[in-house]
């Protein structure tokens, strides 16, 4: 196990060597420290199998997870902090160079990228929206219908499909302003110019509508499987005391509901908090910039500008501020199930 | 019971007016929505056979409003009078289906096996790594489920450059396995818990290793399990986009990239998109009908306790 380490510290040496003195010995990509790395957790793993028994064996069960997550996430996070506190930009050949705070500086001062984490306000605030209606579908689906498992496997079917192909085939193909079904419904609405990506409000009225169609299902799907797992005699009981359906709703169903409704919210927010290709592929973040969310400024930012750098400062900007909302959430989500049972 | 059935049929007898009525409500829900989740799927699927007139004027009912034509499966060198032909189009469709069977496949697999090891071990056994104990593992993996992609994109761009493995499947399936991991360890944490420990302690008394008991008698009691975890994790990647359009260039783009660099180029050649991006949909689809059971098992592992 030492060596093994040891063998590892002398890859990186060797590696880190070559690179700043960029002749003699050495490799010609870091590919070999990757290799070294792996080894290295061969060795660890053999080694507590080894030096501790039964320990060791209950440990290697971890051990795998453990190293592949901590090589892929902590060292490009860390990595990630360094790049977001330097001037980069992959067009300039210039190269990297440290500039402590500037970016930091310069995001505190962007429109844009504030205007991207407004707009990721509004997206979180139409999961309310996407939750009423998946609240709703999950009842009619608990109803008692025929057919159930016809219509279950129907609503489920956009959580499947690529939310690229489905930018496409509504996004840029049903909303098409002049000959799209939905353009040509709207006009028979009543609506003059369907442009749905043209006005600020509606494009990004028209991007939520757009994710709520893929995600939806996702919501359906776990409170359904609350509902089915709710007793029946309670629902009874409430009947023989004369509740009718709305009472029967507002004071047994859903409260009862509430936990898993919270589950499904916060895992609903986690994934709007990603959300990218539809705009991306749809909007381009279009127009100007109304519909970006921080996500897809960020791959602009790359894509068209090549500006490393900054990019990284923004995306660590963005970590931070999920991490916190995210662990405030859990909070506040925690306390209030408590509260409430 | 029998006093709780004649409740129910009084209750319906009291208005039948009233009942019919709420069973119009449901069915029209019902089909309303059905509507809404199948007619941009439809839409795709018949603009596949249009031609640009029928697009255009928006024609919606094949035979009856346009004559179907193969017109958009050429283009992909997959319609029956060009299969049997070469064509480069269909070899470059062909590599991007492959590389997003692959990528996906690999990563979905991967991430089982480590996955369902680390689940297991968190279910069974208590851990101490310098300060951190079970309950700091589990919400460290899971709590990579919050990383945004993009976090992680750059860093990944210019480490990947280094070791090389920018534009490779091998780079994608690395990746993706990081992405879909916690959701593998979420769902077969629950399976785990859900069997009881005294099969593997009578597995154990039998002289098994632990790494026996865990093979011979835990994994085929959790296989569905598994199967729910693959198949969610399929879907997760095979959708994938974001990693994929900036880490890939030429030799590793998958599908949704390819779909994807169509729509930008004026002039949207309405049929050959739309049966790209059918065929981008159909393989989901169909595992989607196929495995449903699987799936929202998946998706409701943990959920409701």
């Amino acid at each position: 196990m030492a060596a093994a380490t040891l063998g590892l510290l002398a890859v990186i040496a060797l590696e880190v060597l070559y690179k700043s003195s960029a002749d003699g010995v050495g490799f010609e990509t870091w590919r070999p420290v990757v290799y070294a790395y792996v080894l290295w957790g061969v060795a660890i793993g053999i080694g507590q199998v080894l030096t501790r028994g039964e320990d060791g064996q209950r440990a290697l069960f971890l051990l795998p997870a453990l190293l592949f997550t901590i090589a892929m996430v902590i060292f490009p996070t860390l990595f990630g902090f360094y790049i977001a506190l330097t001037d980069w930009n992959l067009s300039s050949f210039s190269g990297r160079k440290f500039n402590g705070l500037d970016n930091f500086w310069q995001m505190l001062g962007d429109p844009y990228y504030r205007n991207a984490l407004f707009n990721m306000v509004l997206y979180v605030l139409a999961v309310a929206v996407e939750y009423v209606i998946a609240f709703g579908l999950a009842l009619l689906l608990n109803a008692q219908i025929r057919a159930r498992k016809f219509f279950r496997v129907v609503f489920l079917l956009p959580l499947m499909l690529s939310p690229v192909a489905v930018s496409w085939m509504i996004g840029k193909s049903l909303m098409e302003y002049r000959f799209g079904p939905a353009a040509t419904l709207a006009r028979h609405l009543g609506w003059e110019n369907p442009a749905f990506f043209s006005d600020p409000i509606i494009a990004r009225i028209a991007i939520m509508v757009l994710d709520a169609w893929t995600f939806i299902p996702f919501m359906m799907i776990m409170l359904l499987a609350g509902l089915q797992a709710m007793s029946r005699e309670v629902l009874e009981a409430a009947r023989v005391d004369g509740a009718n359906a709305w009472q029967t709703f507002w004071q047994v169903t859903f409260p009862l509901m509430l936990p898993v409704s919270v589950t499904a919210l916060i895992l609903r927010i986690i994934f709007k908090l990603k959300l990218a290709d539809i705009i991306i592929t749809v909007t381009s973040g279009g127009p100007g910039g109304a519909t970006d969310s921080v996500s897809s400024f960020i791959y602009r930012e790359y894509r068209d500008r090549s500006n490393v750098g900054y990019g990284t400062m923004l995306a660590m900007a963005y970590l931070v501020i999920i991490v916190v909302f995210v662990t405030w959430l859990l909070k506040f989500a925690n306390r209030f199930v408590r509260n409430v049972n | 019971m029998s006093v709780q059935t004649t409740e129910y049929v009084a209750s319906e007898i009291r208005s039948p007016a009233s009942f019919l009525a709420s069973r119009v409500f449901i069915y029209g829900a019902l089909a309303f929505w059905a509507f809404i989740c199948l007619f941009p799927i439809y839409w795709t699927i018949t603009t596949s056979f249009k031609t640009a007139v029928d697009v255009t004027q928006g024609h919606l009912i094949p035979f009856v409003d346009f004559q179907p034509d193969w017109k958009g499966w050429r283009s992909l060198g997959l319609s029956p009078d060009s299969i049997f032909q070469t064509s480069t189009v269909r070899e470059e469709f062909l590599k991007r289906f492959m590389n997003s069977v692959i990528t996906s496949v690999g990563a979905s697999s991967l991430a089982i096996v480590i996955g369902s090891l680390a689940a297991y071990g968190l279910t069974r056994y208590r851990y101490h790594f310098a300060w951190f104990k079970n309950e700091d593992i589990s919400f460290f993996f899971l709590s990579q489920l919050i990383l945004p992609p993009v976090v992680l994109a750059l860093p990944f761009l210019v480490l990947y450059r280094e070791v090389g493995l920018l534009d490779t499947r091998v780079g994608l399936i690395l990746l993706y396995t990081l992405m879909v991991l916690p959701i593998v360890i979420w769902i077969m944490r629950d399976q785990f818990n859900s069997i009881p420990v005294e099969l593997e302690e009578a597995a154990l008394v039998d002289g098994l290793s632990i790494w026996g008991a865990f093979f011979r008698i835990v994994m085929p009691i959790a296989l569905p399990g598994m199967v729910a975890a693959f198949i969610l994790a399929m879907v997760l990647c095979w959708n994938e986009y974001f990693f994929a359009a900036l880490l890939t260039s030429t030799d590793a783009k998958t599908i949704p990239v390819m779909v994807a660099s169509q729509t930008g180029s004026q002039g949207i050649n309405w049929w050959s998109m739309a049966a790209l991006a059918t065929a981008a949909i159909a393989p989901l689809a169909v595992i989607g009908i196929a495995l449903e059971r699987y799936l929202i098992m998946g998706m409701t592992a943990g959920a409701v306790k």
